[in-house]
């Protein structure tokens, strides 16, 4: 009986409240689209690009910097970057669900070109991988001599490596340090033990590897990027193996291929250029990445 | 529908070939899930029954927090127990992030309350008069306690499926908490995800299917538990 006379009470102010945040809700909606209709009367009609590149790139800022530099010289164009690793961004191309890419994995770049998905390709900009881990080093990777000797060293099982094992350009260059070593991490008898497969982006996979104490391959902008929040350090960089190339690829009969070429002119460009050689000097007091456009 | 088509004959010659690692996948989803379920019900059916039954200062509280909790986001639930559970957190010494364990612990949080809400609702609809008839004819506590379940029952094992609806399902918290690591904390949500950022639209859509079945069966069971309280009811 109790209950009954409690209910509509509670139902009342049950849809008081709803009624209120409805209100809210509403009258957000409407300001909003007034506020549009008042300070858009668009000048240019705009094109709106899609670029897909990759989770390093995005979650290093570059783009919150590269993007609206590109968009104040062409206010023709919008371009809205999709962050995927290299596999998904090159299918994306593919499936002509971007216009243009920019991706680091140039075997999966030079197949996608032969295969006649982009129309041509150029180089952008570099910049470094280093290898991380705990401070303790407990596979002595800082002790080895050349990166060979240090994949060996990491391929011992000592500690545990994380692998993106996402087909990412960071990934593929993981692939390749343990092929130029002739180690093979998954044919250890152990592997289960030591070699993980976060199959996530770089910033998850650095937080996975500084709570397992293990080591991983990261582009170091993102290793600085995230550094604050981790418990590792660099202990091994520098080599030429170690080097990340970046390449802009337009898709072929992308829906805005005239954007997408403009993208690629506008980055290859002594002004886009140098938006990149800037990039990173005034947070980190380096550079995060090289231009090398030709 | 040539990317649907392509992709379905992959993902099905993936499973019919017991590829290990699409069924290790769905293996440990079911584990994970599972425990966590199990924990839920052994916690949040007393709990239910409780709220269901009792009178006591602080019900209806208990009540508003069981629904708020049902309506609980994932996503929040992943990033307090990942911080809880961090090297760097409070609770950092036990090593449990990116394990199992972790992942139990996120999807009984998400269950517990909706476990908890949905057996109050169950055992409030029992007749007040039916267990006072029962302690007039001498049952103990207990024996009333166990009767109220037993007449309950339907709204239980709806409590169970929604319970486990609510998880299997889910990806954020676990994505946070289990890290998707393959063999260990890889569940078919967040291998769904990996597979269609790799552009690997076969085994995403295979594991799809799979999940797709599995809540179907769930809300099945739901419904048949529904239509058969109806007829009781009658």
């Amino acid at each position: 009986m109790k209950d009954h006379s409690v209910r509509p009470a509670t139902w009342r102010v049950a849809s008081a409240a709803l009624a209120v945040v409805l209100a809210f809700s509403l009258f957000g909606c409407s300001a909003k689209t007034t506020d549009n209709a008042s300070t858009e009367p668009a000048p240019v009609e705009k094109t709106k690009v899609v670029m897909a590149s990759t989770t390093s790139t995005q979650d290093s800022g570059l783009f919150d910097v590269l993007i609206p530099a590109f968009e104040a010289a062409n206010p023709e164009y919008i371009i809205d970057v999709i962050a995927v690793g290299s596999g998904e961004a090159l299918k994306m191309g593919e499936n002509k669900d971007a216009d243009v890419l920019l991706v680091h994995s140039p075997a999966a770049e030079a197949a996608f070109l032969d295969a006649g998905f982009g129309t041509e390709r150029r180089d952008v900009m570099y910049n470094d991988f280093v290898i991380v881990g705990p401070e303790a080093d407990p596979a002595g990777v800082k002790a080895a001599g050349d990166l060979n000797a240090v994949m060996t060293a990491l391929g011992a099982g000592r500690a545990p490596f994380l692998t993106r094992d996402d087909k990412s350009g960071t990934n593929a260059k993981e692939l390749k340090l343990w092929a130029g070593a002739s180690v093979s991490p998954t044919a250890s008898a152990d592997a289960a033990d030591w070699y993980l497969s976060t199959g996530q982006g770089m910033g998850e996979t650095l937080k996975i590897t500084s709570e397992k104490q293990g080591y991983t391959i990261s582009d170091r902008a993102t290793f600085l990027t995230a550094q604050d929040a981790l418990d590792l350090v660099i202990v091994r960089e520098g080599d030429s193996g170690l080097l990340n190339q970046y390449g802009v690829i337009p898709v072929t009969d992308a829906t805005h291929l005239d954007g997408a070429n403009a993208f690629m002119e506008w980055i290859t460009s002594a002004e886009g250029q140098k938006v990149i050689g800037d990039f990173g000097i005034e947070k980190f007091g380096q550079a995060l990445f090289t231009p090398n456009a030709k | 529908m040539g990317i649907f088509i392509d992709a379905f004959r992959d993902g099905l010659a993936m499973l019919v070939s017991g590829a290990t690692d699409v069924w290790t996948i769905i293996l440990v989803s079911v584990q994970v899930s599972g425990v966590a379920v199990l924990l839920a019900l052994v916690l949040g059916i007393p709990a239910g029954f409780v709220l269901g039954s009792k009178r006591f200062i602080g019900r209806r509280m208990m009540l508003v927090i069981a629904n708020t909790g049902m309506g609980l986001p994932p996503v929040v639930v992943g990033l307090v127990v990942a911080m809880l559970l961090s090297r760097r957190g409070p609770f950092g010494n036990l090593e449990l992030l990116y394990s199992q364990p972790a992942m139990v612990i996120a999807q009984l949080v998400i269950a517990l309350p909706v476990v908890a809400a949905v057996s109050a609702a169950a055992v409030s609809a029992v007749p007040r008069e039916l267990r006072l008839q029962a302690r007039s004819l001498g049952a103990s506590r207990f024996q009333e306690a166990f009767m109220t379940l037993k007449e309950a029952r339907m709204g239980l094992i709806a409590a169970v499926a929604a319970g486990f609806g609510s998880i299997i399902s889910e990806v954020g918290a676990v994505t946070m908490v289990g890290g998707n690591l393959a063999g260990k904390t890889r569940v078919m949500t967040t291998a769904i995800v990996q597979y269609t950022r790799m552009g690997d639209y076969g085994p995403a859509l295979a594991l799809a299917a799979v999940l797709m079945g599995m809540v179907l069966v769930v809300n099945i069971l739901l419904t048949s538990v529904q239509s058969s309280a109806e007829r009781y009811e009658r």
